[in-house]
């Protein structure tokens, strides 16, 4: 990885000659070297998925998230630096607050998204300050209509609208999966998506890395609407039909 | 008051304007994070103000996800901290409130604060005309086992009598039960009153008397 810049990676206020800014890609690495994370836009809500790596078995389960609420019918999973990434749910959540109290409702999510892609981008524009190593995936639920979006914002500023997307190490087998998860089932629901975002995250998982702990959240009706972690039996529920379900297909193979 | 198994908070439907009493459908009563009621009398927009305040504490304690919310104590000692560093700073939030609730099995919180920073913890408190005509009332029947029945009667009665005797009170209330579990305002519940009374209806004048009665 070193040396490819020659000299025009040094900063980000600097273009190569082939017109590429190398700090902001180079930020994007830190993203692609992380943990798989993907969240999904079910027909009823989002379900959000983080593939956490325990760095030690001293780790307490449940603790140094990967998916932050940003407000009550908005969450956000990051992919890359979870501590550059507070900066982004700090700014997510004041956004959404400050656009409240102006106008007594709930923040657009596009709106809240296109703020967040500026926030990131003026980051690369300047000597002084790096760009932010993590994207997020900012899922949110109207409140009125109830329905889902998802939204990706990259280290560079770009903002892209999925139906469905996975960021992080696994992302190309993790989308390629949720492809087909999304062909099969159109009408797919938040509960019945548990299961199967348990199912890729555990298939995307290499076995040369470290042990991990799935975390899960969601949108939808079962948490009133309101983006809260799966309940413990229910995320274990699925977890192990997960892997029962991998184990057959192994077997298959 | 408390009751047997948590808390309640009653108060009437009207904002004045001055003397006029311009708006009859308010409901003065807020529920707050998850186990807290605020009632609050004066002011009408001091109590919106602190309410949008308390209502962006609750959503910032929601994000946490730490299972855990702020409950009627940690509320009713904020209201109490804002209202005497207002007053310290000669800008008060002219409200009289009483901070209510029961955070899950912890025992029952009811607190009076004031404009004036004033904030005290009892069984049962008023504000306004309800101190000088509920408390009596309430001293005489509270008891801490009270059923829930018992103490909504008890505060109908209270708000009653402060109808008929207060110039500036209305006949519709609001009553907020606080068990622990829940937070629930009652859809607006009209009072009886009565005034067919002998001295109302009965003739006292003798026709063509000029003469007032008194």
């Amino acid at each position: 990885m070193a040396g490819t810049g020659a000299g025009y990676d040094l900063s980000v206020t600097t273009f190569s000659p082939d017109g590429r800014v190398f700090q902001v890609e180079y930020a994007g690495k830190a993203v692609e070297n992380s943990g798989t994370t993907l969240a999904i836009c079910c027909k009823d809500g989002v379900v959000f998925a983080a593939e956490k790596f325990l760095l030690s078995k001293m780790l307490v389960p449940g603790t140094a998230k990967r998916i932050f609420p940003v407000h009550r019918r908005a969450g956000m999973s990051i992919a890359g630096m979870v501590a550059d990434a507070r900066q982004i749910v700090s700014r997510a959540r004041s956004e959404a607050t400050q656009y409240f109290n102006a106008y007594c409702e709930e923040m657009p999510s596009e709106l809240l998204a296109e703020r967040l892609g500026l926030f990131m981008h003026a980051y690369t524009l300047y000597w002084s300050v790096r760009p932010f190593g993590c994207t997020a995936l900012l899922g949110c639920v109207d409140q009125e209509t109830k329905k889902p979006s998802l939204f990706c914002i990259e280290p560079n500023g770009m903002v892209y609208k999925y139906q469905a997307t996975a960021e992080g190490k696994g992302k190309q087998a993790a989308k390629t999966e949720i492809e087909k998860v999304l062909a099969n089932n159109p009408e797919l629901t938040c509960e019945q998506a548990l299961m199967l975002v348990a199912k890729i995250i555990h298939k995307v998982h290499d076995e040369k890395d470290k042990d991990f702990e799935l975390e899960i959240s969601w949108i939808c009706p079962a948490s009133n609407y309101e983006h809260a972690q799966v309940p413990a039996e229910q995320r274990k529920a699925a977890e192990a039909e997960a892997k029962r379900i991998l184990e057959a297909e192994q077997e298959d193979d | 008051m408390k009751y047997k198994d948590g808390v309640i908070l009653a108060a009437d439907t009207l904002a004045s304007y001055g003397s006029e009493a311009r708006y009859k459908d308010v409901c003065r009563l807020k529920k707050v994070g998850e186990y807290t009621l605020l009632g609050g009398g004066g002011e009408l927009s001091d109590f919106q103000y602190l309410s949008d305040q308390l209502d962006e504490m609750a959503d910032e304690d929601w994000l946490n996800e730490d299972g855990c919310f702020m409950g009627p104590k940690e509320y009713s000692s904020y209201i109490g901290r804002v209202m005497y560093n207002r007053r310290s700073k000669f800008n008060p939030l002219y409200n009289q409130f009483v901070v209510v609730g029961k955070k899950k099995d912890e025992p029952a919180h009811l607190m009076y604060v004031d404009h004036q920073g004033t904030a005290f913890e009892e069984n049962f408190v008023a504000t306004g005309f309800g101190m000088h005509l509920g408390i009596p009332l309430l001293r005489n029947s509270w008891r801490a086992d009270m059923s829930l029945d018992e103490a909504k009667a008890l505060a109908t009665k209270c708000l009653e009598v402060c109808f008929y005797r207060d110039c500036r009170a209305y006949c519709k209330i609001h009553i907020g039960v606080c068990n622990g579990t829940s937070v629930d305002i009652s859809a607006p519940i009209p009072l009886n009153h009565f005034w067919g009374h002998g001295a109302w209806t009965e003739k006292r004048l003798e026709d063509d008397d000029p003469t007032a009665t008194w």
